[in-house]
């Protein structure tokens, strides 16, 4: 049917970057949003600060500028550190910056900041009554969270992390910047030796759209279950 | 020891901030005890009655449940917190709660409202959790609506699951926050009904109340609070009836 001229596989090993790349960086932001929603709404001065650190700056500075700096900014640290470390201590220390490391990383804080807000707005949505009703019934802090407070904020955070997370699957394009082979890589490459450039970003913008499509689909469904008990109107 | 009190405070003090709001107040149960705290609002009442499950921590005074003084320390600025978490987890077991806006956990049906703290907290089996949950359903009138989500349910259908909720834990004593005051005025009776027929089978209970009818026809002692401390305390006949402070005169005079 659509001939791609041999670019295939690579297009395809591609895809699958993106899909382990979208991923893996979700699960990260997923994590740093609990902790920095948690963080925030914590009484302590210090773990508040710096999520509100966190969030701010993150949420301030472009994604592209971002990941060039913790690509490139991140290997001459790594160097620096490496060189001192061995001057000063005669220690052997050194790691390469993988750009699928630094792609997963850097999407990864960058989304995590964006979850932090959603999360932070679905836990102050649950009713304190809610949570009031579980400590008098002798509950303890983890039981109140795991199957009171955790169900309850997810009906609030559903529609936000569905929103996050497809930008974030579209943020996965920019890591073609940083040298990784991600389907966008391999189709620029293929698109400016045939001179077909229709022919090789039409597939992967479907690859994009399958991929975002498939997923609000599931997020309904999640969103449906968390939402069993809410009676809507009246 | 069977006879053993099943709830005893003493010397309760309370302060927000800067602001007294208990001022000492004590209380001595017997089983089958059924105390009503009555009063205006700001009285302090529903504050007590949170002192004693700890979801306020008493700033001074004593909560013996069943003959286990509840243990405090000292946070480190000097604020008194419960010295053992586990141990306030263990009494809150034994004192049910229910509260003025039901607060029945939304995203459970009734029956999963019913058994989540028995299997979870006091450890029983599910199944016999569950057949416990439905006796319970069947004693407050909602059997048939054990699978619904607490939104599709009237106040007074909402309010009785939480009663239902607070027996299975099979409690020393029940503890109700103004248990009618968020209903419809023609739900209130199918509540109050309830609870009367709780406190004919001899349960414990300590009922913060504006139902003056329920105080003075169900109570076995009768505590008026004003501006945190006890102004009036006995038995109905004589809180309603001979009642010796002004305070109390005043409340019970008609308003119009």
């Amino acid at each position: 049917m659509f001939d791609l001229k041999g670019y295939g596989p690579s297009l395809l090993d591609g895809a699958v970057i993106t899909i382990e790349l979208a991923f893996l960086s979700l699960a990260l932001a997923l994590a740093l949003g609990l902790i920095g929603a948690s963080s925030k709404l914590s009484g302590n001065r210090l773990a508040k600060g710096i999520a509100t650190g966190y969030t701010t700056v993150i949420r301030g500075i472009p994604d592209l500028v971002m990941m060039l700096l913790f690509y490139y900014g991140g290997q001459v640290a790594v160097n620096n550190l490496s060189d001192y470390l061995y001057e000063a201590y005669e220690i052997d220390f050194f790691f390469q910056f993988d750009p699928f490391i630094s792609g997963v990383v850097t999407i990864g804080l960058i989304f995590g900041a964006y979850m932090t807000e959603t999360f932070r707005g679905a836990f102050l949505a649950v009713e304190t009554g809610q949570v009031e009703a579980a400590k008098a019934y002798g509950f303890t802090r983890w039981h109140t969270f795991r199957r009171i407070i955790f169900p309850q904020m997810l009906r609030h955070a559903l529609p936000g992390i569905g929103n996050n997370w497809q930008v974030l699957l579209k943020t996965t394009a920019l890591v073609s910047i940083i040298g990784l082979t991600d389907m966008v890589r391999v189709a620029e490459e293929a698109a400016k030796a045939e001179r077909m450039p229709f022919h090789f970003f039409i597939p992967v913008a479907a690859v994009y759209l399958a991929l975002t499509a498939g997923s609000e689909l599931f997020i309904k469904w999640l969103d449906k279950r968390a939402n069993v008990g809410v009676v809507h109107g009246g | 020891m069977a006879d053993q009190a099943p709830l005893i405070c003493r010397d309760i003090h309370k302060t927000f901030n800067k602001l007294e709001v208990l001022k000492g107040i004590s209380l001595e149960t017997r089983k089958g005890d059924v105390v009503s705290l009555i009063g205006s609002s700001g009285s302090g009442k529903s504050t007590f009655l949170r002192c004693i499950n700890l979801l306020e921590t008493p700033t001074s005074g004593d909560i013996i449940v069943h003959g286990d003084p509840i243990r405090f320390k000292d946070n480190g600025k000097g604020e008194r917190i419960p010295a053992d978490n586990r141990q306030v987890e263990l009494i809150r077991a034994k004192l049910s709660m229910v509260f003025q806006g039901f607060n029945l956990w939304s995203h459970m049906t009734v029956l999963e409202n019913i058994i989540e703290a028995p299997v979870h907290v006091l450890k029983v089996p599910k199944k016999e959790a569950i057949e416990r949950a439905e006796a319970y359903l069947q004693k407050v009138g909602i059997y048939e609506r054990k699978d619904y989500y607490p939104a599709q349910m009237s106040g007074g259908q909402q309010q009785r699951a939480a009663i239902a909720r607070a027996l299975a834990m099979e409690p020393e004593v029940m503890l109700f926050d103004e248990p009618t005051s968020a209903l419809d005025p023609e739900l209130v009776g199918e509540v109050l009904k309830v609870m009367q027929s709780l406190a004919e089978e001899g349960r414990t209970m300590i009922v913060v109340t504006h139902e003056m009818a329920f105080a003075r026809d169900v109570s076995t002692q009768v505590l008026f609070l004003h501006q945190g401390v006890i102004e009036e305390q006995g038995t109905p006949d004589k809180v309603f009836d001979h009642p010796e402070s002004e305070r109390m005169k005043q409340f019970l005079a008609p308003k119009f």
